[in-house]
C-alpha cells in the first residue's frame, strides 16, 4: 500500500500535471495550426470586444434566453462547474501539501463548505447521469464514453469524501482519490472535457461572427 | 436509443428523389471513402475539428430548432442529433460510411435544416451546426449526390449566372416591359439600365423577373417617387441568388459573386441595393465575399429594408394613409441572425401600417420559414416534410391572428414560398406580403 502511495503521490502527480499541461498547450497550438492552415478565416472575424461579450453572456447565470427556458439545469450546470474548481484549489487538505512541499499558500475554504460543494458536484453528476438516461433529446446524443466521463469527474469528489471523513476503508479510497484525480487531469485535454479548452474560442468566435459580421445577438 | 431513428428512416424512405437516387447509383463504397476522405484532409479544418470535439452531447440545441419541436420533440430532429447522423459519423469514422448512409446524410442535410443558425445562439459553445450541415452538403456535392430540384438551379446559376434560366434578352426585355406598364401611370418613370456611376445599382433575384416582375414595377415607383440615382445592369450579374451557396458547389458561390460585385464595379455604382431576399443577402454579405478572399463585401451592399427605412427616415417617401389592416412581422432568419435588421423593419412597419402586432418569439429569436437554406428549392418531393416539419411556424402565426393580424409581413422570397405553404396547410387565412407591397399601396406617389 505504501509503496502504491508513494508513486501515485510522487511521480505520477508530476506526470498527470505534465501531461494536462503540455497536453493542453499541444491542443490548443496543433489547433490553432490547423485554423491558420484551413480556416483563416476565423482570424479575420475573430474579434476580442464580441467575443468577450458573447463569453459573458454565457457565463453569468441566466443570461441567455436558453437558460432562462432551463432553470434547473443552468443552476445545476453553474454550481457545478463553480465548485468543480473551487473546491481541488481551495481545499484547505491540497494547500496544505503544497504549502509542505514548496511553503507556499493561498486562502483556503472552510471544511464544511468544502464538504457542501463536494456533495453538489456529486449531486449534479447523479443530475447530469439521470437526464442522460430520462430526457430523449439528451438520451439519443449520449455515448458509453460520455458516462465514463462523468464518473472520472466524479469519482475524485467521492472518494475525497470518503477519505476525509475517514470512512471505512479511506486509506483505499484516499489512494483512489489521488489517482482519480490524475486521470481526470490526463483525460481534460484529450477527451469531451476539452471543452474546457475550447469553449473561448467557439463560443467567442460564434460571438465575433453574429456581433461583427451580422449585427446581431447570440444569446 | 435507436427506435425514433429507425421509426423515421422508415417514413423517409417514402421520399423519392431522382437527384439523390440516381447520383448514389453512380457510386461505390471505395469512391465514397476516398471522396469523403480527400474531402476530410483537405478542408476539414479547426472549426469542424474543435464543434465535433466540444459538442458535449447536452441536447440544449434542441428547443431551437422548429423540426424538433415540430416533429414532437423527436430527438432525431435535434440540431446535435442531425450531426450525429451526418458529419458526426464521418468523423468518427473516418469517412468509411456507406452508399445508403451518404443517401441518408443528404436527405438530412438537405431538408432537415435551414441553415438558419438559430441552434448557435442556444448551445452554451456557439457551436455552429449550418456550417456542419454545409459541409455535410459539400461532400454530397462532391459526390454528386444532390437532390434534384435544388441542383437545377445549380446549373442554372452555372450556365447563365442566374438562378431560373434567364437569358440575357428576356432580362432586358422584362425591365422595359415594366418600365413600360409603370410608365401609364408614371409617363416620365424610368427604369434606367447600365448607367454608369449611379448611386444605386439594384439587384435582384431570379425568380423576380421569371415569376414576380410586378416586385420590379414597385421598386422602379419607389425609386422614382423618391427620386433616387440608381441603375440596373443589362448583363449577366443582375442577379443576387446563389443557390449553390445551398448545394456546396462553393467554387461556383465565388464565381456568382465574383460577377455581380464586378457589374456594380464596372458600373462604377456606389453601393448595391437588394431586393427583398434572405438567402441573396447572406451570400453577398456574408458567405460569397469569403469565398473570394474578402474580409466584407467590396463595396456596401444594403438590403430593401434598410433602404426603405433611409427614405422613411429622410423623408424621401411620404404616407398618403397608413394601411388599416393589422399587420404581424416575420423575421427572416438572414436578414435578422444575419444582418440585426429586425428593428429598421419595425420602423418601417410602424411609419406605414397602423396596428401592428409582434409574434413570439421574435427578433433574433424568430423561428425559420423552414424554406429558407435551400429546403424549399429541393422541391415537391419535400414539401410536406418541410410544412409538417414546422407546425410551430403555423401556432406562432396563429397565435399572432388570434390577437388581430390579418396581413403577414415577410421580407423575404424565401418566407414568403414557406408561410405560403404553411398558411394553406393550416388554413390560417392570413394574408401574406412583402414590405415593398405595403410601402407602394400606402405612400404618396
Amino acid at each position: 500500500m505504501h509503496a502504491i502511495y508513494e508513486i501515485i503521490s510522487g511521480p505520477m502527480v508530476w506526470l498527470a500535471f505534465g501531461i494536462f499541461i503540455l497536453g493542453s498547450l499541444y491542443r490548443l497550438f496543433s489547433m490553432g495550426r490547423l485554423a491558420l492552415k484551413k480556416d483563416a478565416v476565423v482570424f479575420s472575424y475573430m474579434s476580442i470586444y464580441y467575443a468577450l461579450r458573447s463569453i459573458v453572456h454565457w457565463i453569468v447565470p441566466f443570461a441567455s434566453v436558453n437558460m432562462r427556458k432551463h432553470p434547473v439545469m443552468t443552476l445545476v450546470a453553474f454550481v457545478f462547474h463553480i465548485c468543480l474548481f473551487v473546491v481541488p484549489i481551495f481545499l484547505f487538505a491540497h494547500i496544505i501539501m503544497i504549502h509542505e512541499a514548496w511553503q507556499i499558500n493561498w486562502v483556503y475554504i472552510p471544511n464544511l463548505a468544502a464538504d457542501v460543494m463536494t456533495l453538489a458536484v456529486i449531486g449534479a453528476c447523479i443530475f447530469f447521469f439521470c437526464r442522460r438516461l430520462i430526457l430523449p433529446e439528451v438520451r439519443y446524443l449520449t455515448t458509453y464514453s460520455d458516462f465514463l466521463i462523468l464518473a472520472g469527474v466524479a469519482a475524485p469528489f467521492i472518494t475525497g469524501f470518503w477519505s476525509f471523513h475517514q470512512y471505512p476503508g479511506h486509506v483505499a479510497a484516499g489512494i483512489l482519490h489521488i489517482l482519480s484525480g490524475e486521470i481526470i487531469l490526463v483525460m481534460i485535454p484529450f477527451t469531451r472535457l476539452s471543452h474546457m479548452l475550447f469553449f473561448p474560442f467557439t463560443r467567442g468566435y460564434a460571438g465575433s461572427e453574429f456581433g461583427g459580421v451580422r449585427n446581431a445577438k447570440d444569446w | 436509443m435507436k427506435a425514433p431513428a429507425e421509426k423515421s428512416f422508415e417514413e423517409k424512405k417514402k421520399i423519392h428523389d431522382k437527384g439523390i437516387e440516381e447520383g448514389a447509383a453512380q457510386l461505390t463504397q471505395e469512391k465514397v471513402h476516398q471522396v469523403v476522405q480527400q474531402m476530410l484532409s483537405a478542408e476539414g479544418g479547426a472549426r469542424l475539428k474543435a464543434y465535433i470535439e466540444t459538442c458535449s452531447h447536452c441536447g440544449l440545441c434542441s428547443e431551437a430548432c422548429h423540426y424538433y419541436l415540430s416533429n414532437d420533440n423527436n430527438p432525431i430532429y435535434s440540431p446535435a442529433g442531425k450531426v450525429k447522423q451526418t458529419i458526426g459519423e464521418i468523423v468518427k469514422k473516418k469517412g468509411k460510411v456507406s452508399v445508403d448512409f451518404i443517401k441518408e446524410a443528404c436527405e438530412i442535410s438537405f431538408t432537415e435544416c435551414n441553415l438558419c443558425r438559430r441552434c448557435v445562439m442556444y448551445c452554451p459553445f456557439g457551436i455552429d451546426v449550418a456550417y456542419m450541415m454545409l459541409f455535410m452538403r459539400r461532400i454530397c456535392h462532391k459526390l454528386g449526390v444532390v437532390p434534384q430540384y435544388i441542383q437545377d438551379t445549380a446549373h442554372s446559376h452555372s450556365a447563365t449566372l442566374n438562378q431560373m434560366w434567364v437569358k440575357e434578352d428576356e432580362w432586358i426585355d422584362t425591365l422595359q416591359w415594366q418600365e413600360e406598364e409603370a410608365q401609364d401611370e408614371f409617363p416620365d418613370l424610368r427604369i434606367p439600365i447600365e448607367k454608369e456611376g449611379a448611386d444605386i445599382f439594384y439587384s435582384v433575384i431570379g425568380p423576380e423577373p421569371k415569376f414576380r416582375a410586378q416586385l420590379i414595377y414597385q421598386m422602379a415607383v419607389i425609386m422614382y417617387a423618391s427620386g433616387a440615382d440608381w441603375t440596373m445592369p443589362a448583363t449577366p450579374g443582375w442577379d443576387n441568388s446563389d443557390m449553390c451557396m445551398y448545394t456546396g458547389d462553393v467554387e461556383m458561390v465565388a464565381r456568382l459573386k465574383k460577377v455581380h460585385f464586378e457589374t456594380a464595379m464596372r458600373l462604377k455604382n456606389k453601393r448595391i441595393v437588394m431586393g427583398e431576399c434572405g438567402h441573396a443577402f447572406r451570400s453577398v454579405h456574408d458567405v460569397g465575399n469569403r469565398f473570394l478572399g474578402w474580409k466584407m463585401a467590396p463595396l456596401p451592399v444594403v438590403h430593401a429594408i434598410e433602404f426603405y427605412y433611409e427614405l422613411l427616415r429622410d423623408r424621401k417617401i411620404r404616407i398618403k394613409n397608413k394601411l388599416s389592416q393589422p399587420v404581424t412581422f416575420h423575421d427572416p432568419c438572414n436578414i435578422v441572425r444575419g444582418r440585426g435588421l429586425h428593428e429598421m423593419g419595425r420602423y418601417v412597419i410602424n411609419e406605414t401600417c397602423k396596428t401592428f402586432i409582434e409574434m413570439h418569439p421574435n427578433r433574433e429569436h424568430n423561428f425559420c420559414c423552414a424554406a429558407g437554406g435551400g429546403v424549399i428549392n429541393c422541391g415537391p418531393p419535400f414539401r410536406n416534410k418541410r410544412v409538417t416539419g414546422n407546425r410551430v411556424k403555423a401556432d406562432q402565426l396563429a397565435e399572432a391572428k388570434k390577437k388581430g393580424a390579418e396581413i403577414v409581413i415577410a421580407p423575404c422570397h424565401n418566407c414568403h414560398g414557406g408561410l405560403e405553404d404553411i398558411i394553406k396547410h393550416y388554413e390560417l387565412g392570413m394574408e401574406l406580403k412583402f414590405l415593398g407591397d405595403i410601402l407602394y399601396e400606402v405612400m404618396e406617389k
